[in-house]
């Protein structure tokens, strides 16, 4: 019986690197409690994955790949996941809190009589408890969480936990399981991914964002910032932009937008709400360019530079590029 | 069209959260309470279907103290028809799993052919409760929504929901468990007749024992903090636009690490 349980997020064919970051978080937490870890994986690519997952040190992963799991379905998926649960009594079961985890595990949880400790950045045992630190108000305090009984299901935020290589065997064990059609779901009848690579906020390693102070729509300064980071950069706002219709919701950083933690947060004419700074205050690196020297965004900032920023962003790109050009 | 939309009061966004000194929750003097903002596109969206079908009922659904009176009263003022107000000290600050329950018992004692919640609340952040709620009442759920459009017949819905890096569209029979998500609607504000009207409105008033509840505790909380204090670093002030970009992003490769 594992000890520890993560399921393996695959989204359009490509494994995601949050199944790494738990993969490596359950790994610890697997050899703490003196046991095994295993991961889950479903869907018509779910064997390819395995090796995977077993370099991040996996012992053994359940594969599951019923026709009706071809595809993402919140109730075919939290069927399965639940069968796999009730099948192999792990103590801890690890999720992403991705939009997938977030679909995905309070339904899971439901089916098996529990809630889920969501969006934690960080784990530790209390011998078999799990303790889940978590932010809540977006940010604005912390809490420790547990469950009251078993299993343990906590979700963890992307791009918070190390992923450390671990190589284990990785074994893999198929699991028969045909999802129960005659419960409702809703059906896809479209997925509309952007194909330009653009990763998305809540998982980019670098945010570039404007704000007010962006005075209009034309955020193309911003974008060819994050087009010289790289794929691993893209482009944010503030509610203010948002609200003028700049840009889209779904680019919004902040309490009522997303909470993000970025390694490199760059705060362009964004002056520093206490809801903007709840929601990437816990960014590793924060940049603020801003024309106002009393601007709130400046106390959070690790370097701050006061000056317009259709002056200071053109630079800043031009030195970076020389930079990484190296 | 009947929808269900199931509410939240938590502090004001503008709230600057402090920890008691036991680290046991936070201190909620002087905390000014609003509707949950993803609950408000809910509200909006629900008085939208009804007005465009004609006909229908919009029922407000919330669990908390006394104070969450006013919520429920806000969300009338905007038109909805009537409240249920859950107050019990078992639920109040319960977890997603009880107020899931807690909200499917009252459910199952109202029509509905669309039950709204938001997505989270933005106090605890949880973002559990509907999903829990569609699995409770054996629906399905289509979270992360910013666009409803119900058929005719209103056998059926068509959704577009927010995924990384995209959208989807999906199709579900209702009645179904719709979380809403920024992008949705735009609120309407409560007009003066509205608030009027809303004064004489009914809400319903239900404890545990009311709904056939006996909830037991999923999680606990414990150790609450501040996040560690952040402090400002160097600011650079007065230097030609060229020479501040070269000095931040060298220190960025050099100092900090990160590029």
């Amino acid at each position: 019986m594992p000890n520890v349980l993560i399921y393996g997020e695959i989204k359009a064919g490509k494994i995601k690197k949050t199944a790494f970051e738990l993969a490596s978080e359950g790994r610890k937490l697997a050899d703490a409690m003196g046991g095994e870890l295993a991961a889950v994986l479903m869907g018509p690519q779910a064997e390819q994955f395995a090796p995977d997952l077993a370099r991040y040190g996996a012992d053994v992963v359940y594969v599951l790949q019923a026709p009706e799991l071809e595809s993402y379905n919140s109730e075919y998926y939290a069927q399965a996941l639940a069968h796999v649960v009730k099948e192999k009594g792990p103590e801890v079961v690890l999720v992403s809190h991705s939009m997938q985890g977030k679909d995905l595990a309070p339904r899971t949880a439901a089916k098996l009589g529990t809630a889920v400790v969501a969006d934690c950045i960080s784990f530790e045992l209390d011998g078999t408890k799990l303790i889940g630190k978590r932010p809540m108000y977006a940010g604005k305090c912390f809490a420790k969480w547990s469950c009251t009984s078993s299993p343990q299901i906590a979700s963890a935020r992307p791009n918070v936990l190390e992923t450390v290589e671990n190589p284990k065997a990785g074994t893999v064990e198929k699991i028969d399981f045909a999802p129960d059609t005659s419960r409702p779901t809703y059906r896809t009848k479209e997925l509309n991914l952007d194909t330009s690579g653009k990763v998305d906020l809540t998982e980019a390693e670098i945010i570039v964002s404007g704000g007010r102070g962006m005075g209009g729509d034309d955020y193309s300064l911003l974008e060819e910032m994050a087009s010289i980071f790289g794929p691993t950069a893209t482009v944010g706002a503030s509610r203010a932009a948002v609200d003028a219709g700049w840009r889209p919701h779904s680019d919004q950083v902040g309490q009522t937008g997303k909470t993000v933690t970025p390694n490199l947060y760059v705060a362009c004419g964004i002056s520093g709400s206490i809801q903007h700074l709840a929601g990437m205050g816990s960014s590793k690196v924060i940049v603020a360019i801003n024309k106002d020297p009393e601007a709130p965004i400046f106390t959070k900032a690790d370097y701050g530079i006061v000056g317009d920023l259709f002056k200071v962003v053109p630079e800043f790109n031009k030195e970076l590029k020389a930079l990484l050009a190296e | 069209m009947k929808s269900l939309v199931c509410l939240k009061q938590v502090p004001d966004t503008e709230t600057q959260i402090k920890v008691n000194p036991q680290g046991t929750g936070i201190v909620t003097d002087g905390i000014k309470y609003v509707i949950n903002p993803y609950d408000e596109f809910s509200v909006e969206e629900a008085l939208r279907l009804k007005e465009k079908f004609k006909a229908g009922e919009v029922v407000i659904l919330s669990i908390g103290p006394d104070r969450g009176t006013e919520a429920i009263r806000t969300a009338l003022a905007m038109g909805a028809d009537r409240g249920i107000h859950v107050n019990d000290a078992q639920l109040n600050e319960a977890d997603p799993y009880v107020i899931a329950q807690a909200l499917a018992a009252a459910a199952s004692k109202v029509e509905y052919d669309i039950i709204f919640c938001g997505h989270r609340a933005i106090d605890d952040d949880f973002g559990e409760a509907g999903a829990m709620l569609a699995e409770m009442l054996n629906l399905p759920q289509v979270t992360l929504v910013t666009k409803v459009e119900v058929s005719d017949d209103k056998k059926s819905a068509t959704l577009e929901r927010e995924v990384e890096g995209g959208k989807e569209i999906v199709e579900v029979s209702l009645p179904c468990v719709i979380t809403s998500q920024k992008g949705l609607n735009e609120p309407r504000y409560a007009s003066l007749p509205g608030i009027m009207k809303a004064k004489k409105k009914p809400i319903d008033k239900k404890t545990a024992a009311d709904l056939g509840i006996n909830p037991e505790p999923k999680l606990v909380a414990q150790n609450f903090s501040m996040p560690p204090e952040r402090q400002a670093g160097k600011k650079y002030e007065g230097l030609e636009p060229a020479e501040a970009a070269k000095t931040v992003v060298t220190a960025l490769r050099a100092e900090a690490k990160v590029i």
